[in-house]
């Protein structure tokens, strides 16, 4: 039944969603690399800021023009959650932060379904019916450029960590915080930049989903359970196994989406994702603990 | 400038005139008992989780009966008694439900009305007979609900039963009087109880009527994308589509097979979540062009539907079936009450069960229970139409001519 056509244009489908779970995924996997929590906001906070851009298209801004500004404004409300709540509430508790981020979810979550109601809400963009005709399947021009953008982020994350001093910081708190502190870095600091990239990263991908998906205050869920995934599958806080797993869960979803049925898409990720755990429970990309 | 004290405004005598008023409001329900103590009636709505749309909807429309029947001076039987509504959320679950029934059953509600979802309904109407709670399913159309032989539940609207029933004769029809020109189907469904049940009902009766089932394709809810359902289809190239889903997932199909030049025939839709609202044909005036939905609608001929379809979009909402619906449900419950000219909730259950009430907003004739089931209940069939929904089935109360099919 599943011609080659259909297989690669399933398999190009898979490519270009991974993209975007790959970012949602890599913002999760930087906040539990550094402060070694799980941000469970993480959902809340994409569905914010696809209501941010979905306000500013209100306002006549184009989603993709409002990236880079909606992604400063989230790396600052990021940085401000982190240094200003989360951090001093937790007390040093890995616990506490991760009821405090519980908590800030269904705050966030509850404040936008009483200011938006659950109405569910789409943006119409001239681009949004545009496609690319690949011979074999027509491609969304959003969603092509979803991916692109994706893979800029990554890279661009990247040069960020590799070769910055605030990267070089980011990681050397994360290997060990003592030490880093008594080398002269402000942990908290570098904690509250984290969580803004984070929080950026859900920005970026909010202003590439909303052209061709739509919104409402819980929307955010249905990608984070995938980006959980994709994080301990990919090895948790490994950036290069979140932009991988990403990827990969795009397709094997895609994939088994086509030869099981739509329904049991997911399936495939799980039995994948089961048998990684068994064989490398460190993950993908994980170091050795 | 005077003191307070010496102007005869003393702290004490404030406080005096303040237990008057207060001694005077807390005796008021007595003397008002003789024209008709307010009656409590219980709306279950889920407006939180998942299905919060469509229960805030629903809620939109039990709010304007209730307050339509107090403008026009309450429950007459009852000395003019107003209604006074208890709202509880059900949060999109049958526990969420359950437990608001229990809290209404106590607050002393004389029936509820509501419930949207079948798996809410299911689970609130059985909780409310415990109570002898009279309950009037909105919406949930699985036909389990009337079916458990319980006495206090009633459905207005159209089951499943019925309204495949519709669809399949209205598509029959519809192509018939076309020249046959749709042989070959694909259905679309949400894998939940909706979806499952209507692609079963479906498979096992289209055959029967000569269309040639090419593929099933189930999807989850929430989906995040369409595409695979959208490769699919075109692969099979059906004549005709018929989709049963719920809002988002099928805007994302009708996005994604836009994208992916699908055009088939037709697009058949069954008790579909976006076909029959405003904000799909108001937001992709393109993508909806020409969509058919068999669904429940209000009767586009009926004054006060349309007076209630003004003041519902001038408050920026939408006019969707589940405010026809709720409005209807909770007019149907007054005249029960006014009737039974009691609020025994036994006397008003035994009022619902021999109701032939007529004055509803839906384009059903006059109300008959047969088991709990509303037998004069049925779909319309809508198609969208220039940037409007208009009815084009049953003849009787349709209000354009269908277009099928689909210019290519």
């Amino acid at each position: 039944m599943t011609s080659p056509d259909i297989l690669a244009a399933a398999v190009l489908n898979g490519l270009m969603s991974g993209a975007v779970y790959a970012l949602i995924a890599v913002g999760l996997t930087l906040v539990y690399g550094v402060l070694h929590i799980i941000n469970f906001a993480h959902g809340a906070i994409l569905s914010a800021a696809m209501f941010a851009a979905y306000l500013a298209f209100q306002a006549g801004i184009d989603p993709y023009a409002a990236m880079v500004p909606l992604a400063l404004i989230f790396f600052g409300l990021g940085y401000g959650l982190q240094r200003l709540m989360i951090g001093p509430a937790s007390h040093d508790d890995d616990q506490n932060i991760l009821l405090i981020t519980l908590g800030l979810s269904i705050v966030i979550e509850n404040l936008l379904l009483a200011v938006f109601n659950s109405d569910t809400r789409t943006v119409d963009v001239a681009y949004g019916f545009s496609t690319l005709d690949l011979g074999f399947t027509f491609l969304a021009v959003p969603r092509a450029i979803a991916f692109g953008v994706s893979c800029l982020v990554a890279v661009l994350l990247w040069i960020l960590l590799a070769h910055t001093d605030t990267g070089k910081a980011i990681r050397a708190v994360a290997k060990e915080k003592l030490g880093a502190s008594l080398a002269g870095i402000d942990v908290a600091h570098i904690y509250a930049v984290t969580f803004g990239l984070g929080a950026t990263c859900l920005a970026i991908a909010a202003c590439l989903l909303l052209p061709t998906y739509y919104v409402h205050p819980r929307v955010g869920n249905a990608y984070v359970l995938v980006a959980f995934t994709i994080v301990v599958l990919g090895g948790m806080g490994s950036i290069p196994g979140a932009i991988a797993g990403g990827l990969f869960v795009g397709v094997v979803e895609s994939v088994s989406g086509l030869v099981f049925g739509e329904s049991l898409g997911q399936l495939g990720i799980f039995i994948i994702f089961i048998l990684v755990l068994l064989v490398r429970p460190t993950g993908l990309f994980g170091a050795k603990a | 400038m005077p003191k307070i004290g010496k102007t005869g405004l003393s702290r004490r005598r404030v406080l005096k005139a303040g237990v008057a008023m207060v001694a005077g409001t807390a005796a008021m329900p007595a003397y008002l008992r003789a024209q008709g103590a307010p009656l409590k009636i219980g709306i279950l709505q889920p407006v939180t989780g998942a299905l919060a749309f469509d229960g805030a909807q629903g809620q939109i429309g039990a709010v304007a009966a209730i307050k339509a029947i107090n403008d026009k001076g309450g429950i007459k039987s009852l000395g003019g008694a107003k209604l006074e509504m208890v709202f509880g959320d059900a949060r999109s679950t049958p526990e969420g439900g359950t437990a608001e029934v229990e809290r209404m059953a106590a607050d002393g509600v004389v029936a509820i009305v509501g419930g949207f979802a079948s798996p809410i309904c299911l689970a609130a109407t059985q909780a409310a007979s415990r109570y002898d709670l009279g309950y009037i399913v909105d919406v949930g159309v699985s036909d389990q609900i009337v079916s458990r032989g319980l006495t206090n539940t009633f459905r207005f609207a159209p089951g499943f039963g019925i309204v495949t029933k519709s669809a399949l004769d209205n598509l029959v029809t519809l192509n018939d009087a076309a020249g046959k020109p749709a042989k070959t189907v694909v259905l679309v469904h949400e894998d939940g109880l909706f979806g499952s049940g209507l692609a079963k009902l479906m498979q096992a009766e289209l055959p029967k009527r000569g269309f040639e089932i090419l593929d099933t394709i189930a999807h989850p809810t929430p989906a995040r994308d369409m595409s695979n359902v959208a490769l699919q289809i075109r692969s099979k190239n059906p004549d005709l589509i018929i989709p049963s889903s719920y809002y988002g997932e099928f805007v994302l199909l009708a996005r994604t097979m836009q994208q992916q030049k699908i055009k088939p025939k037709g697009v058949f839709c069954v008790l579909n979540g976006a076909a029959s609202n405003y904000r799909f044909v108001k937001e992709f005036p393109e993508a909806a062009q020409n969509v058919m939905d068999c669904n429940h609608w209000y009767d586009p001929r009926n004054a006060v539907a349309q007076a209630l379809k003004k003041e519902v979009e001038a408050s920026g909402k939408f006019f969707t079936y589940n405010v026809a619906l709720n409005y209807s449900g909770v007019l149907l419950l007054a005249d029960a009450i006014e009737r039974a000219a009691s609020a025994d909730r036994k006397a008003i259950v035994a009022a619902l069960a021999s109701s032939t009430f007529a004055g509803h907003i839906m384009p059903y004739g006059p109300t008959q229970f047969v088991s709990g089931q509303n037998t004069g209940a049925a779909p319309v069939n809508t198609q969208v139409q220039d940037k409007d929904i208009k009815v084009i089935f049953p003849a009787s109360f349709a209000d354009a001519k269908p277009v099928f099919p689909v210019p290519a």
